[in-house]
């Protein structure tokens, strides 16, 4: 297919490893095809930096559809670049014109350490949803699916919210680097259905615990997360986790022991 | 010795089969089960869903995934749905009906006992999902809402908007995280599994190398499931993720398991065309878009004008013109084929000549646009995004492009690899889809064998074994350490002049001209001189720069390529040994009329290669399929 070409200025983030000091680099990527992603110019420019015999820039990316979160870093300030409710790896080069500058950077965030020039740690995610984002639910014999009945518009709200892709924009977009958005999806889409609301205080009080103590930031609700979004999570889950953890708190009661005699 | 591709099906009815072998399995008494370890490499839906319910039930079990967090499986991106024989829809649907379907859907090249159990369990899948939060989509009275799909005549797909795929993967996850916290599941991130430990005729451990340091890490184990997931990244361009890879089946086929059908590659009908250089990857469109969608091309060859400037009686509507009872429905390799012809014809649509239109105006019209929109919003706006196209104003343009292999690691009905204690889940096993994967069933088996079946496999395997007590320590593992090793500095050390993706794409349009939607022996052949060349060159001549001890994507990528060229041979070679057309393998020399020509006297049976030191001589066995159910007859969806 033919369509326009372009030539662009990239200023990148170039950082050996978390503990290296990082700097811009500057290359140019040549005649882009405006049908590429903004992935596959850089796949173009980093097969010229191997021809080179250098190092590639490293970032992370997997299903490039969209989907899977792995990919993102910020263009020119932006979380994902400039579109609206867009991935960097569903931006193509036909929102850019030619001679642009463009200044690459990855995620930045203290709970993200840089693994490696465009590339960060976002386990701290995977720590939190292990800390009580789930449905306490054994392999094997649950009742009917349809014996659980859901009003269209709650299951609805909880699929929103269920959207969230665990890319990590909004800590990125967030001054105080808060992952409240991350975390109330996860809360809210499970807290919205009747299999998950069961035990909504517990996991209200343990995931926002573990975003705590992951060094997340506080959130005072600026809206930058919601903006940054690819998936337009949106910030009434915020809102809807606040009363959560607050009712949870409020009304905590002391565990009790299980078991007994036999 | 007995014939090692026993598949142990257990005898009886169909319908009664897995009942008994869950009666006749061994069992691990509860107190037991915390002394045996259990490896799982692959943490999509068959490996996460199979690490929750082993780390359930009390098993040590330690899950590595090459990516950065589980939740990124590949898996992810399905979009459609999910199929079960739930019969919600009271539309004639039964579990008998879903396994009619799917061993009629893969060609007859499927065995029927696994396809039975398949959909036997496919009703507890969605009662399973549901429990643990997967939000489907649901009616206004509040049950589940169901959509037909590809290859089927009755409604029986669950979805999550167009992110079925997400979202069950997410609930699979939860599960596995919540294990994680239980601390029954030990998570390693960024592994990839570069070796296969075999001791005493047994799989008890893998190499990994972990990504971030380039240490190369031993791990010891009484099982190995491996749930790593398909090939099609073997054509360079296909719907899969860039880092779906063999690498982790295939290391374990050079250890003794054989791989079977690997000819088998299901070419998906609705993706988004080619756009030209520089293209990483194809973006699939759900198949439920054929639902409301309309495929056409203009009658006359050569015919560019706007799709909405050409009328309707010079549109031809081929797919229900030549299938009129399933219409857009028909298969996926049906309709893949059909695709082509129009395009080989000269019809084909966008300026490549390689693409239809996939037409939404009657359903729009007939519907409503916000009908339409909340059925497939996200598709159109992705759609959109990719092309730059509107498809609710011009019609979406398609192509075929290579998406899920059908062909894996053989697998007994214990979904057993020919090296015991190595269990092979999903994608990566050969065992359901026979020569061709309907919509919607490949949700279905990921979930089906890492909740309902490997559970019961483990145990019936650790139960009735005797395991020795093996460490890391033992030679069988330094050995494999070394090996990997020596093959990564000899990697780093080529130096040469090309990179490893220009060795991929050139490996990939081999593959694509040769063993791609249509095969002959001719171009068999071709291919089967130039991949040893490409293969040789790439050892000679390939460049990674940087450090193996550290991470190095070039040099990940290079150890993926390495055995896509050896694979790519092997696929090759089981397809012009199999000298019938069937589902996706669709051997030119082999039709009536454009429509496959099976050739069951001759080829009603899996063919599963045996690894021998070198392609060359690698052995072709045969596993006899047998029929008592779903009578061998010529699938026709006209």
């Amino acid at each position: 297919m033919s369509g326009k070409h372009i030539n662009l200025t990239l200023k990148v983030w170039r950082q050996k490893g978390a503990k290296d000091q990082g700097s811009f680099v500057e290359y140019q990527a040549k005649n882009v095809s405006e049908h590429a992603s903004f992935l596959e110019m850089l796949d173009a420019v980093n097969e010229e930096i191997v021809a080179k015999g250098e190092e590639p820039i490293a970032f992370d990316h997997d299903c490039r559809e969209g989907i899977c979160g792995t990919c993102g870093f910020v263009i020119d300030g932006e979380a994902h670049g400039k579109l609206k409710a867009t991935t960097v790896c569903q931006l193509h080069m036909r929102n850019y014109n030619d001679g642009e500058t463009l200044t690459i950077e990855p995620f930045r965030a203290n709970s993200f350490p840089v693994i490696k020039d465009l590339m960060v740690d976002r386990s701290a995610f995977d720590r939190i949803i292990s800390s009580g984002g789930y449905i306490s639910q054994n392999t094997g014999n649950p009742q009917d699916a349809n014996a659980i009945l859901i009003p269209k518009a709650d299951a609805d709200e909880a699929m929103s919210s269920a959207t969230c892709i665990g890319c990590g924009a909004c800590v990125a977009a967030c001054k105080n680097a808060s992952a409240a958005l991350f975390t109330s999806a996860k809360i809210s889409h499970m807290a919205l259905l009747p299999q998950g609301a069961v035990e909504k205080n517990e996991r209200a009080l343990r995931m926002v615990a573990a975003m705590d103590s992951e060094g997340f930031g506080a959130c005072t609700t600026t809206g930058a997360c919601e903006a940054a979004c690819p998936k337009e999570i949106q910030l009434t889950n915020i809102s809807r986790m606040n009363r959560q953890f607050l009712g949870a708190v409020l009304t905590q009661r002391p565990k009790h022991k299980d078991g007994g005699a036999g | 010795m007995a014939n090692i591709l026993d598949s142990k099906i257990p005898s009886g009815a169909i319908e009664d089969k897995w009942e008994k072998a869950k009666f006749e399995n061994k069992l691990v008494n509860p107190a037991n089960k915390r002394k045996h370890s259990v490896i799982v490499v692959g943490t999509g839906l068959a490996g996460a869903s199979a690490a929750a319910s082993l780390g359930e039930l009390g098993y040590k079990v330690k899950a590595f995934c090459v990516h950065e967090s589980p939740r990124r499986a590949h898996s992810v991106a399905a979009q459609g749905g999910i199929n079960a024989a739930k019969n919600y829809q009271n539309d004639g649907d039964s579990t008998y009906r879903l396994f009619y379907d799917t061993v009629k859907g893969g060609d007859f090249r499927a065995r029927e006992a696994n396809v039975y159990r398949l959909a036997e369990v496919s009703a507890n899948i969605i009662d399973q999902m549901v429990s643990q939060g997967v939000p489907f989509a649901r009616e206004y009275g509040g049950t589940l809402a169901n959509r037909s799909f590809g290859g089927a005549q009755v409604s029986r797909t669950f979805y999550a908007r167009g992110q079925t795929g997400q979202q069950l993967l997410l609930g699979a996850y939860s599960q596995m995280m919540r294990q994680v916290d239980a601390g029954t599941v030990e998570l390693r991130y960024r592994r990839e599994m570069l070796d296969l430990v075999v001791i005493d005729g047994k799989a008890r451990g893998i190499i990994v190398r972990n990504l971030l340091t380039g240490e190369i890490e031993a791990h010891e184990a009484d099982a190995v499931i491996i749930a790593s997931g398909g090939y099609s990244n073997v054509f360079f361009l296909s719907t899969n993720a860039m880092n779906c890879a063999v690498t982790a089946a295939w290391k374990a086929h050079k250890r003794g398991a054989y791989f079977a059908n690997p000819c088998y590659t299901q070419i998906h009908p609705t993706c988004i065309p080619v756009h030209g250089e520089n293209q990483s990857k194809l973006t699939l469109m759900s198949e439920s878009l054929r639902n409301d969608g309309r495929v056409w091309v203009p009658k006359a060859v050569g015919d560019k004008r706007h799709p909405n400037d050409i009328p309707e009686n010079e549109r031809d509507y081929y797919l229900e013109r030549v299938y009129p009872s399933f219409g857009n429905l028909a298969p996926r390799d049906v309709a893949s084929r059909q695709a082509k012809y129009a395009c080989d014809e000269g019809r084909g649509v966008n300026e490549s000549g390689k693409a239809v239109y996939l037409d939404f105006a009657d359903s729009i019209k007939r519907l409503g646009e916000d009908k339409i929109s909340e059925r497939y919003g996200n598709l159109f706006e992705m759609y959109e995004k990719i092309t730059g196209d509107n498809p609710y104003k011009r019609p979406m343009m398609i192509y075929p492009a290579p998406h899920y292999t059908m062909g894996g690691l053989w697998v007994d009905y214990n979904l057993q690899s020919t090296i015991p204690g190595c269990f092979v889940a999903g994608e990566a096993n050969f065992s359901d889809h026979g020569a061709n994967r309907l919509g919607a069933s490949a949700l279905m088996q990921g979930l089906a064998d890492g909740y309902f079946v490997v559970p019961y496999s483990i145990g019936n395997y650790l139960g009735g074994t005797k395991l020795n007590k093996v460490t890391t320590n033992d030679d069988a593992f330094k050995a494999a350490v070394d090996g990997v090793k020596k093959e990564i500095s000899t990697l780093v050390n080529i130096k040469g002049n090309r990179t490893v993706d220009s060795f991929h794409k050139e490996l990939g349009n081999i593959m694509w001209e040769n063993c791609g939607m249509g095969r002959n022996a001719a171009g068999l052949k071709k291919a089967l001189e130039e991949i040893p060349k490409v293969r040789e060159e790439f050892w000679q001549n390939v460049r990674i720069p940087g450090d193996p001890n550290y991470l190095n994507v070039e040099l990940e990528k290079a150890g993926r390529v390495a055995d896509f060229l050896e694979l790519g041979e092997l696929m090759c070679r089981d397809a012009l040994e199999r000298e019938e057309s069937c589902g996706g393998h669709f051997r030119e020399e082999h039709q009536d009329n454009g429509e496959a020509k099976r050739d069951d006297t001759n080829f009603c049976h899996v063919a599963a290669w045996e690894y021998t030191g070198n392609m060359k001589t690698s052995v072709r066995h045969k596993e006899e399929l047998t029929f008592e159910n779903v009578h061998l007859a010529t699938r026709s969806y006209k």
